[in-house]
């Protein structure tokens, strides 16, 4: 027991003697969160818009006006031809055509109808669809105003209420994933460096009298860096909660739990990843291709899973990163309870068994 | 210039001598291009609603039938009150709460009019937009159906009237991308990715692992020309970058049938621009670094605020003003909207000169700075 | 009249407070096998780096090979070789593959350098061993191929810096008669070591404490100047006034 805190010391050190390392890890985070908390926004806006109308009337200048004045969109002015058209946004320059033909009035106050054409860049089909469902629903709305006008019958209106998050910023949905990317990325690297260092040095050889001994020492190096991955994950939640506005509406005792097991796993990988290689610059790559891509990919933080393949979506079960955005998005903003968790919790407690049994599997057969 | 040659036979021996890299080189981009861009979508589809429906009426139940036929929809349940409905909502087993008034019904045939009341779960912001636009538009269909069946019940010459209900038809025309497959969007960007990640994190860590075990020390006793020292170094990554490239737009095409509409060659050339600037970015990070782990953290640091605010995954059209500051360096932005127009706008060499220029103008810059911060004596 | 090879005057260099090479005024002559003594932390790796133009001096002067140290020093660095404490070697390259580098910086041509790549092989009995990576031969032998390497360009001085860490007797004597070869071809020989029973193999030896130099003579003249045995005693007696080091 005494020679495991001697063990703890001696690692607290060398990690406070490098300072320019802390500064990085304590840092980054900070850093991070505010970038993509302020920067990242998943909205479509800024449509760039054009319109070609040869014909213009009361109608087509009513609707291009109720465009015009919508904040997601951006006025680029009138085509003069179909081709100006096609040629600017070809360029990239133009994001939305709204296209009238002739005497658009005159057709919808003789026969009741009239079409409009949409051409919206798609090369971003998102972008390209909601472009057209939103300048849909704002024809839509200039449709059912003249419908008013002539007090046609079944109108029906719709009343709106956005719950949690009233003012729909997408740092809600975005930093739990942030959290988990940032966290995991950290913690593996530096577990897996800071080992397999001293597997290049030969010091690690030294001190490999017994598994006993081993784990003990492999244990002792991790304490520092789960002190320092929660001071980190803390200065992550206190900078969200004050800086971004993100509520923190269930318990905080919950939310350090399924932190405390997160970065347990973490850390856990990044022991496992050290079994695996034996060279610090592997031990970076391994590191980084697999806890960045797929946990911006498959983890939920981005791309929901439910439109994925199932193939996918069973690979994502095994990213750690999507059962702690789940479980803290559910806890943090939804404010639930730990009776909603379990599940989540249960499988990340799994993976931290499971990744520690490779380890140990791993360690014992080098040692033979 | 003949050191060049030696110390460039130096690294790539290095190089290949190591097990994972070679492996990374030519497995990778095919891994990553194979699985991930199917996990794209921002479709928004099965959205969880559950209707309140206190009316029970006719015209309650075809909207509700309206709404669960819809493939946006998946109808989770029909409460019988709002409270109820909110608890699922916040057991996280619905995304949405459409509520019918009880004089539903009788509203539209006295009064002409009446209102439904929606609560979105807007966690997911864009989700609850389009949600509720999905909403409205499945209630004006209701409108107009139901319009349709009165006009068939009342006589000929009162039909007139309702002829000239105004509908206007909305005609979308998908440009560039008509199937609307994210795919095609995304591909481009991983293409990005792999550079990026290939590209930037080896060459950080390789003069770092030079000073961690002394070699550095008996390069710099040496009269190597520094700037021939930090060549060496590079060129062995513009070749692995070209050859990620190369391996990346052969598996898109193989995998996806996705070919540049505009020049395939544009699409190599841009790439080697970006190469040369993210390299470069790589060294500095080196020159600056004592040790691995220093080197990695700032590497991930770096690149992962290229990522995220390179328009990949998020538009830098939707970021506040000083965020589309930072792409303005930042070389992945570039080559994002580069390759995006070289693929699918079909675009030409000449759109996107702007990209290029910029791309250029980054990297000499940064290879610049990582000769000039490279010092052989301290 | 010898001509002088390394002349210093004054040389410091300080890292903020800390003062670890202290004013040293020495000289080094053509040929010569000059030993640079000292306890670990006394200065010398400091000292040899300013030398090698590695390391900016933080006051004094000197030139090596003819060269001023400050201004000059990429131009010494083209006439010298260096063995540092590390014997920095690329692990991952072949015996040859390192030969070849280092031979090449210094701008021998590839015939050259093959030629003199087997000669050198052959003199040191590691055909065997031509390809083998840096990384799997023994301490002795990395330490003989590095020394080979370090003067494969001829170089007028020789730099090594403990070069002979962490082997058996035996393995430092045989160290010492390739230094005594070099030397015998007229290169000079500045060596720095902390084990002192080799200072009795140099011309002269000077011995640094806490970063100046306390003692410059021949071996013998030491031991007479302290009544000392040997060169150990010598060192010792220094050593009791030193703050820095073992």
């Amino acid at each position: 027991m005494k020679q495991f805190i001697a063990f703890v010391k001696k690692e607290f050190h060398h990690i406070m003697r490098d300072n320019r390392t802390l500064l990085i890890i304590l840092g980054m985070p900070v850093v991070e969160i505010l970038l993509f908390g302020f920067a990242i926004n998943m909205e479509v806006q800024d449509i760039r818009v054009a319109f070609y109308d040869p014909t213009p009337d009361d109608f087509t200048t009513g609707i291009a006006e109720r465009i015009r004045q919508n904040s997601y969109f951006n006025y680029q002015g009138k085509m003069q031809s179909m081709e100006e058209m096609e040629e600017s946004m070809r360029k990239g320059k133009l994001d939305l055509a709204v296209v009238f033909p002739q005497k658009f009035q005159e057709s919808m106050v003789h026969s009741g109808k009239a079409a409009v054409q949409l051409l919206s860049n798609s090369s971003d089909p998102n972008r390209g669809s909601i472009s057209v469902t939103y300048a849909s629903a704002i024809i839509a709305g200039f449709q059912q105003e003249q419908a008013d006008l002539i007090q046609i019958p079944f109108r029906i209106e719709t009343e709106n209420r956005m719950i949690y998050n009233p003012l729909m910023k997408s740092s809600y949905m975005f930093v739990p994933g942030i959290m988990g990317l940032v966290l995991m990325i950290i913690c593996t690297i530096m577990t897996s460096v800071s080992i397999v260092r001293e597997k290049e040095r030969g010091t690690m050889e030294v001190l490999l009298a017994s598994p006993l001994k081993q784990g003990t020492m492999i244990f002792a190096k991790t304490i520092p860096y789960m002190v320092i991955s929660f001071i980190d994950f803390i200065i992550i939640l206190l900078l969200s909660y004050f800086v971004l506005g993100v509520p923190v509406n269930g318990s905080l005792l919950l939310l350090f739990l399924v932190a405390i097991l997160y970065i347990t796993l973490t850390l856990s990988y990044g022991l496992t990843v050290s079994t695996l290689v034996d060279k610090q610059v592997n031990a970076v790559i391994f590191s980084a291709t697999t806890a960045m891509i797929p946990v911006l990919m498959l983890s939920g933080m981005i791309f929901p899973i439910d439109n994925m393949p199932m193939v996918l979506q069973t690979l994502s079960a095994i990213v750690p990163a999507r059962w702690f955005i789940e479980a803290v998005r559910k806890v943090m903003i939804q404010g639930l309870g730990i009776t909603m968790i379990w599940k989540e919790m249960l499988i990340l407690i799994g993976m931290i068994l499971f990744l520690l049994g490779v380890t140990i599997a791993k360690t014992k057969k080098r040692l033979e | 210039m003949k050191t060049l040659k030696f110390l460039i036979e130096k690294e790539f021996k290095q190089m290949f001598r190591n097990p994972l890299i070679p492996k990374m080189i030519v497995m990778y981009p095919i891994m990553v291009l194979l699985l991930f861009p199917w996990a794209v979508s921002f479709e928004i589809k099965n959205i969880r609603i559950d209707v309140v429906d206190h009316s029970k009426s006719t015209y309650s139940r075809r909207l509700t039938d309206k709404i669960e036929a819809s493939r946006y929809f998946i109808l989770n349940d029909t409460p019988p009150d709002y409270r109820t409905a909110m608890l699922n909502m916040e057991h996280g087993e619905t995304d949405m709460i459409l509520e019918i008034p009880s004089s539903f019904d009788v509203d539209l045939v006295k009064n002409k009019a009446s209102g439904v009341g929606m609560a979105v779960n807007s966690v997911n912001g864009t989700q609850g937009l389009l949600g509720s636009n999905y909403i409205m538009q499945i209630v004006n269909d209701l409108s107009s159906e139901l319009r349709a069946e009165l006009m068939h019940t009342l006589p000929p010459q009162s039909r007139a009237s309702m002829i000239r209900m105004p509908q206007i038809d909305i005609v979308p025309q998908y440009k560039f991308n008509p199937s609307l497959d994210y795919k095609n969007f995304m591909i481009p960007g991983f293409m990005v990715l792999l550079l990026t990640l290939i590209c930037g994190i080896l060459p950080a860590l390789n003069i770092v692992m030079e000073k961690e075990n002394g070699t550095i020390q008996q390069i710099n006793v040496t009269p190597v020309n520094r700037i021939h020292f930090i060549l060496a170094k590079l060129i062995p990554f513009w070749v692995v970058g070209l050859v990620v490239m190369i391996i990346s737009v052969s598996a898109a095409y193989l995998l996806y049938g996705l070919w540049p509409v505009g020049s395939v060659m544009a699409v190599l050339f841009s790439a080697i621009v970006f190469i040369l600037s993210i390299s470069g970015l790589g060294l500095i990070i080196s020159n600056y670094s004592e040790t691995m782990q220093q080197a990695s953290f700032l590497v991930m640091f770096f690149i992962l605020i290229l990522i995220l605010l390179g328009g990949m995954f998020t538009p830098v059209s939707s970021m506040p003003a000083w965020a589309q500051l930072i792409a303005v360096i930042n070389p992945f932005n570039y080559l994002t909207d580069t390759f995006r127009m070289l693929y699918l706008n079909g675009s030409k060499l000449a759109d996107v000169t702007g990209n290029l220029l910029a791309l250029g103008v980054i990297a000499i810059v940064l290879n610049g700075w990582a000769v000039f911060s490279y010092k052989k004596r301290g | 009249m010898s001509v002088k090879v390394i002349e210093v005057s004054g040389l410091t260099k300080k890292f903020g407070n800390f003062t670890a090479v202290d004013h040293i005024t020495f000289d080094v002559e053509e040929g010569e096998i000059f030993g640079f003594l000292g306890a670990n932390g006394a200065g010398k790796t400091t000292a040899m780096q300013m030398l090698c133009g590695i390391s900016m001096p933080t006051a004094g002067a000197g030139t090596v090979a003819g060269y001023d140290i400050i201004k000059e020093n990429e131009l010494i660095k083209r006439n010298i070789g260096y063995m540092s404490q590390k014997f920095s070697l690329y692990e991952d390259l072949r015996v040859w593959e390192n030969i070849r580098l280092f031979g090449g910086i210094y701008g021998l041509s590839d015939k050259v350098i093959a030629t003199k790549t087997n000669a050198l092989l052959e003199k040191l009995n590691f055909q065997k061993e031509r390809n083998t990576l840096v990384k799997y031969l023994p301490l002795g032998w990395k330490q003989k191929l590095a020394f080979s390497v370090a003067i494969f360009h001829e170089p007028k001085i020789v730099f090594l810096d403990e070069p002979t860490g962490g082997v058996d007797p035996a393995m430092r004597r045989q160290f010492w008669e390739m230094i005594y070869e070099a030397a015998d071809q007229g290169i000079t020989v500045f060596v720095t070591t902390h084990y002192m029973d080799e200072a009795e193999y140099c011309n002269r030896v000077s011995i640094m404490v806490d970063g100046h130099i306390d003692a410059l003579d021949t071996p013998a003249a030491l031991r007479r100047q302290f009544s000392a045995d040997s060169m150990d005693e010598v060192f010792r007696q220094l050593a009791r006034k030193a703050k820095r080091g073992d």
